[in-house]
């Protein structure tokens, strides 16, 4: 606002005196452009929730999210997916990563090219991928036993598909973080000093590796959690119920219950995302 | 003493390496199947076409030549045409954004607006929607606040306007490092040589900050390109874009014959980012010698 007030006197003032001040006034313009923009449609959403032409003031929207039909199992079965994904995730790629860096170098290349296509391949192409293979799948295994893991992996009440699916989307983040804290400790020289003091593999991978990068696997849990709290793509097009997923079937009815629920699952992601960045402020 | 020492040289030995190469093996097999498996049925299926009389498939590419026609050929362009736009907008906009709050005299300010990137970057799906529903829709605060009149945010603006809402952050985060890695001292320099500041941003700004910028387009555009979840929750089918199209190819009712033109379409969105990808990274190659 007081940028943009100095904006009348620095036009006719001479070249000299004129350029830091009109600088501040671009400044100035853009950042309330931008706060506008940003600022607008959370406050005014937020209004819309809480106020109704017939009945005023009143933070009703909240109260009817925890009694609205299939809250909870959708948001028990998305925390159940993500702590799944973050397990599988880790267990995946550490000892990959780990491998790399200890005795097969020229795996590197793969796996950066792994934790790559995640972004080019775009999820509605990569759900389509998956569900023609699932219905193919089941055609052509019906008389082997691989047909009731088929079966078994599409369950409703835990869609393990959706876990390998989601450890694949959130494999580039999940690399990224892991990188930057291996890079930032002397892997080998602490695995071969455990291993000459004696230590087996667990121990050193328990005891040694993941407490020196214990940050990044916390960031790399963060993302992974957001991700899938967050999903809507894979899970509503394979037809399971998640959390995104039952927000969109409510919605129909309840425009202000709708809105209440994206601004609350906001704030947990947000709050997620703030926690990590701090976590990464402290370390530096 | 000598004992450790026997052991030390172990791992370049052939026993402990082979089990090195192991540790990466779960990986490779799970990537293989989650990931492999689906690709190549893809693009087998994309290939495939039933007739559908005999209900006999056949290799050909007749899906593709569909997927490239008509209300496809529309969605495909219009996806296009969004991303870009949006990419275009948002690079232009975050660029100016992101040197404003590196300009400032408030490190708090910059700060902030970091952290709310890295936040707000993050922010699609479902939720963005609502929040831009609520803000402009039909029934919209803002809307109703205005006498605005229904639509204003159900087309192809009102998509790039809120696209732009995750696009700009995004922006401001692949360009911040870059900014800052122009040197006051250049700046001095090209003014003790008597240059203008446009003529400063022309001939040393600029190029110096294409592979950033660039990055940043390509990631917007990628982005803007995939989105599903926010132009479904907002738009429903009234603006043409692919990814609407492939999904409603692959739940709706399909006509006899063009069961696997939700595959042709997927392959032809893999096509399209590869391409972008393709552009940059040479591009990038090229002009990335000067920061770092």
């Amino acid at each position: 606002m007081v940028a943009v007030a100095t904006l009348p006197d620095v036009t006719p003032g001479p070249a000299a005196t004129a350029r830091p001040g009109q600088r501040r006034a671009w400044r100035g313009i853009v950042l309330v452009v931008a706060a506008l923009y940003f600022v607008v449609p959370m406050a005014v959403s937020f209004w819309f929730t809480v106020y109704s032409e017939g009945q005023g003031f009143s933070l009703a929207a909240y109260g009817r999210i925890l009694s609205a039909p299939g809250f909870l199992p959708s948001l028990l079965l998305s925390l159940a997916l993500a702590a799944a994904t973050i397990v599988a995730v880790l267990l995946l790629t550490l000892p990959a990563m780990l491998a790399v860096r200890l005795g097969a170098p020229r795996l590197r290349p793969v796996l950066e090219l792994i934790s790559t296509l995640p972004l080019v391949v775009p999820p509605i192409t990569y759900v389509v991928g998956i569900s023609t293979a699932l219905r193919d799948g089941v055609d052509a295994l019906a008389a082997t036993p691989f047909w009731a893991t088929l079966i078994a992996i599409q369950d409703e009440r835990f869609p393990f598909v959706l876990v390998l699916a989601y450890v694949m989307l959130t494999l580039p983040f999940a690399y990224r973080s892991l990188d930057a804290g291996l890079r930032a400790i002397d892997v080998r020289t602490l695995v071969e000093a455990a291993r000459n003091l004696g230590a087996s593999w667990p121990y050193v991978l328990f005891r040694v590796i993941i407490p020196n990068i214990r940050s990044s696997i916390a960031s790399a849990s963060f993302l992974t959690l957001a991700l899938v709290l967050g999903e809507y793509t894979v899970a509503a097009l394979l037809g399971y119920e998640t959390f995104p997923v039952w927000i969109v079937t409510i919605s129909g009815n309840d425009g202000q219950l709708s809105v209440a629920l994206s601004i609350i699952s906001l704030l947990l992601i947000w709050l997620l995302l703030l926690t990590l960045s701090g976590a990464g402020r402290k370390r530096r | 003493m000598t004992v450790p020492a026997v052991t030390a040289a172990a791992p370049r030995g052939g026993r402990p390496r082979s089990k090195n190469w192991l540790g990466a093996l779960p990986l490779l097999v799970v990537t293989a199947v989650a990931f492999g498996i689906p690709a190549l049925t893809l693009l087998a299926g994309a290939f495939t076409v039933k007739d559908p009389a005999t209900k006999v498939s056949s290799f050909g590419t007749a899906n593709l030549a569909r997927s490239l026609q008509g209300p496809y050929l529309n969605a495909l362009l219009s996806s296009v045409q969004l991303s870009a736009v949006v990419a275009v907008a948002a690079a232009v906009a975050g660029t100016f954004l992101a040197q404003a709050v590196i300009t400032s005299r408030f490190t708090a300010l910059r700060e902030a607006v970091l952290t709310f990137s890295g936040v707000l970057s993050n922010f699609g799906g479902v939720p963005l929607a609502f929040i831009w529903i609520a803000t402009l829709g039909n029934s919209g605060v803002i809307t109703t606040a205005l006498g605005l009149g229904p639509g204003v945010l159900y087309n192809f603006w009102g998509l790039a306007l809120v696209y732009m809402y995750f696009s700009v952050p995004l922006m401001v985060l692949v360009v911040t490092p870059a900014l800052d890695g122009l040197r006051p001292q250049w700046r001095e320099a090209a003014q003790n040589n008597g240059a203008t500041t446009w003529q400063f941003w022309r001939y040393v700004g600029i190029p110096v900050l294409t592979p950033a910028l660039l990055g940043g387009l390509v990631l917007l555009f990628g982005g803007a390109f995939a989105a599903y979840a926010t132009a479904y929750a907002m738009v429903g089918s009234t603006v043409p874009l692919v990814t609407l199209q492939i999904a409603e190819a692959l739940t709706g009712d399909v006509l006899i014959g063009y069961e696997n033109v939700a595959l042709a379409l997927s392959l032809d969105m893999i096509v399209i980012a590869l391409l972008v990808m393709a552009v940059y990274l040479p591009l990038q190659k090229r002009s990335s010698r000067w920061l770092r």
